[in-house]
């Protein structure tokens, strides 16, 4: 590593990581650092403790043991919606959403989330048009604009990734956690979401998690292996196709 | 509902006692106090999904702190109301507080507990409450010197406070607060992801439906001039709750249409029927069988249903 990169504070940084379910360990030991503006994906087969990592970085669970960094600000302690107000979205695997309401009311609900409006118990949330506007414009950048009024409930599995991801573009992250967001997709849905992820800024920083590597490796420049809840390889794209032991847990030879 | 119909439910309200007898008057008294009731409830039951069964506290203790501070401590109605309402209030608080710890069946019944501590102590703590012979002798305020005795003169007042009442817990749902409160319901884990803290949003819920049920407790006990603990129990706390499920949770009208539909059954049915319970368990049992998301959504559902066709 040279000076330079030194003095940048990481986006996220992992230290020592654990967590354990009933003795039995879902993150082991787990260190990494991701640098602003970078795309890092993260693979491993099933049960390696992917959406585990996520939850813990989000909050949705407590580690034991170790520490996650944002932005340098020690942060393992902190309630989730504390993260999200320093600059954390996520999306998640299991399409999250609130079905009864329309597009732009869940794109609403994400922008208030960091609002200090969302306090208000007087005004009608309709009255607030700025509000809707900007949330058909956030839809608009995931091409689901005129898909606004409709109900989620309404739409197809396809658009619902792309509201889930558009609920988290809406506030205007600084570090975006995306958990399987090609998860169930068509072959042309896959395509659309991919060019839809590599049109987000440079200003996010993103961590990935894809089960099918085909796509998602364009996607990365960085990629961590984990298995069993320990990182078993880390580097670039070429250097983790290339490690043996990529091949030995995760392409297999089947 | 348009603009019309508004106007029509205004009149037909304002015009009742004119045509009504006493007797009648008072029932429509009575459902405003309950419509109250039910509707702060239906906050936490409706657009909160918390299911308390420890509502009926907050009349309870509303009505005994303004008897008490009446009877004991001389103190007149303009002030004992503030004083039982924020009292009621704080006690919430607390409770909440204790409550929210949990939520599905764990907040229902440390709400049933809750609430039958409070019950148990409006029984025992003699000195204060009288125990089971409740406190007697009080009387209605007279705002602006208006004597609210009298059956029809009542029935504006409570009106005047119903209507105040809903609008608020209107505003309140509709509002960005409403939403979050909605959005915790249906999804609180990605409620917090995205910022909103869910546990103090249902802190703010528990507190403001409480004070909204001490109001209902106001109206109660200037209504009956008299406190039981009977108004604490379980049956009153489960009467509001049938109300809120039976018109329909999670809307503004629903708790309403249901509390009327109880007050209506207890009080004027059980004048022809000895078994009212028993006729009230029917129609319950009718409306989960025809109408289960309850009595208003689903006769919309059948309006648009057959405008439709």
């Amino acid at each position: 590593m040279d000076t330079l990169e030194n003095e940048v504070t990481p986006a996220l940084q992992i230290g020592a990581l654990r967590k354990a379910f009933g003795g039995l360990p879902a993150t082991d030991n787990v260190s990494l650092e991701v640098m602003p503006g970078e795309r890092r994906l993260i693979i491993g087969p099933n049960g390696a403790g992917k959406t585990t990592l996520f939850n813990l970085i989000t909050g949705d669970l407590s580690p034991d043991a170790g520490t996650i960094r944002l932005f340098g600000e020690e942060v393992s302690r902190l309630r989730p919606h504390r993260r999200a107000h320093r600059g954390l979205a996520r999306t998640y695997q299991i399409i999250t959403l609130f079905p009864n309401d329309t597009l732009e009311h869940n794109i609403a609900l994400s922008q208030l989330g960091l609002s200090r409006r969302r306090w208000n118990t007087f005004r009608a949330l309709t009255d607030y048009a700025d509000l809707y506007g900007e949330a058909r414009r956030v839809l608009g950048r995931v091409g689901l604009e005129h898909l606004a009024r409709r109900h989620i409930s309404e739409v197809s599995y396809g658009e619902k990734r792309r509201v889930e991801i558009a609920m988290a573009l809406a506030q205007n992250p600084r570090l975006l956690l995306l958990d399987e967001p090609l998860a169930g997709l068509s072959r042309e849905e896959r395509v659309g979401v991919t060019q839809l992820i590599a049109g987000i800024t440079r200003e996010v920083t993103v961590l990935l998690i894809e089960h099918d590597m085909d796509t998602a490796l364009d996607l990365a420049e960085r990629i961590t292996v984990l298995h069993y809840g320990s990182v078993i390889v880390e580097g670039t794209r070429t250097e983790v196709v290339a490690d043996p032991k990529t091949r030995e847990v995760y392409l297999g030879d089947g | 509902m348009n603009r019309a119909s508004w106007v029509v439910v205004a009149i037909a309200l304002a015009v009742f006692p004119l045509v009504a007898g006493d007797f009648y008057v008072n029932l429509g008294s009575q459902i405003f106090v309950a419509a109250i009731f039910a509707a702060s409830l239906n906050l936490l039951v409706g657009y909160g999904g918390l299911t308390s069964l420890g509502h009926a506290s907050w009349i309870g203790l509303a009505s005994y702190t303004s008897a008490w501070l009446f009877l004991k401590m001389g103190v007149g109605h303009m002030l004992s109301a503030p004083i039982a309402l924020v009292g009621t209030t704080l006690v919430a608080g607390v409770f909440g507080w204790i409550a929210l710890r949990a939520t599905g069946l764990g907040f229902l019944m440390i709400t049933l507990a809750l609430s039958q501590v409070v019950w148990g102590t409006a029984y025992r703590w003699a000195s204060v409450t009288n125990g089971d012979n409740g406190l007697t002798g009080l009387t209605r305020p007279a705002p602006f010197g208006i004597n609210l005795d009298e059956a029809a003169a009542f029935y504006y007042f409570a009106l005047a406070v119903t209507a105040l009442s809903l609008w608020m817990m209107g505003k309140f749902v509709n509002s960005p607060f409403g939403a979050a409160l909605r959005g915790t319901r249906d999804q609180p884990r990605r409620m917090s992801a995205l910022g909103h803290d869910v546990w103090l949003i249902r802190w703010i819920t528990f507190v403001y439906s409480a004070f909204w049920g001490a109001v209902a407790g106001l109206l109660y006990v200037y209504y009956n001039k008299y406190i039981h603990p009977t108004a604490l129990s379980l049956t009153n706390s489960a009467e509001g709750l049938l109300g809120v499920i039976a018109g329909g949770s999670g809307t503004l009208a629903g708790p309403v249409v249901g509390a009327a539909i109880v007050v209506l059954m207890k009080n004027y049915v059980s004048a022809y029927i000895e078994r009212w319970n028993m006729l009230l368990g029917f129609v319950f049992v009718a409306i989960v069988l025809f109408v289960p998301d309850g009595l208003v959504p689903g006769v919309r559902r059948l309006w648009t249903r057959w405008r439709t066709k």
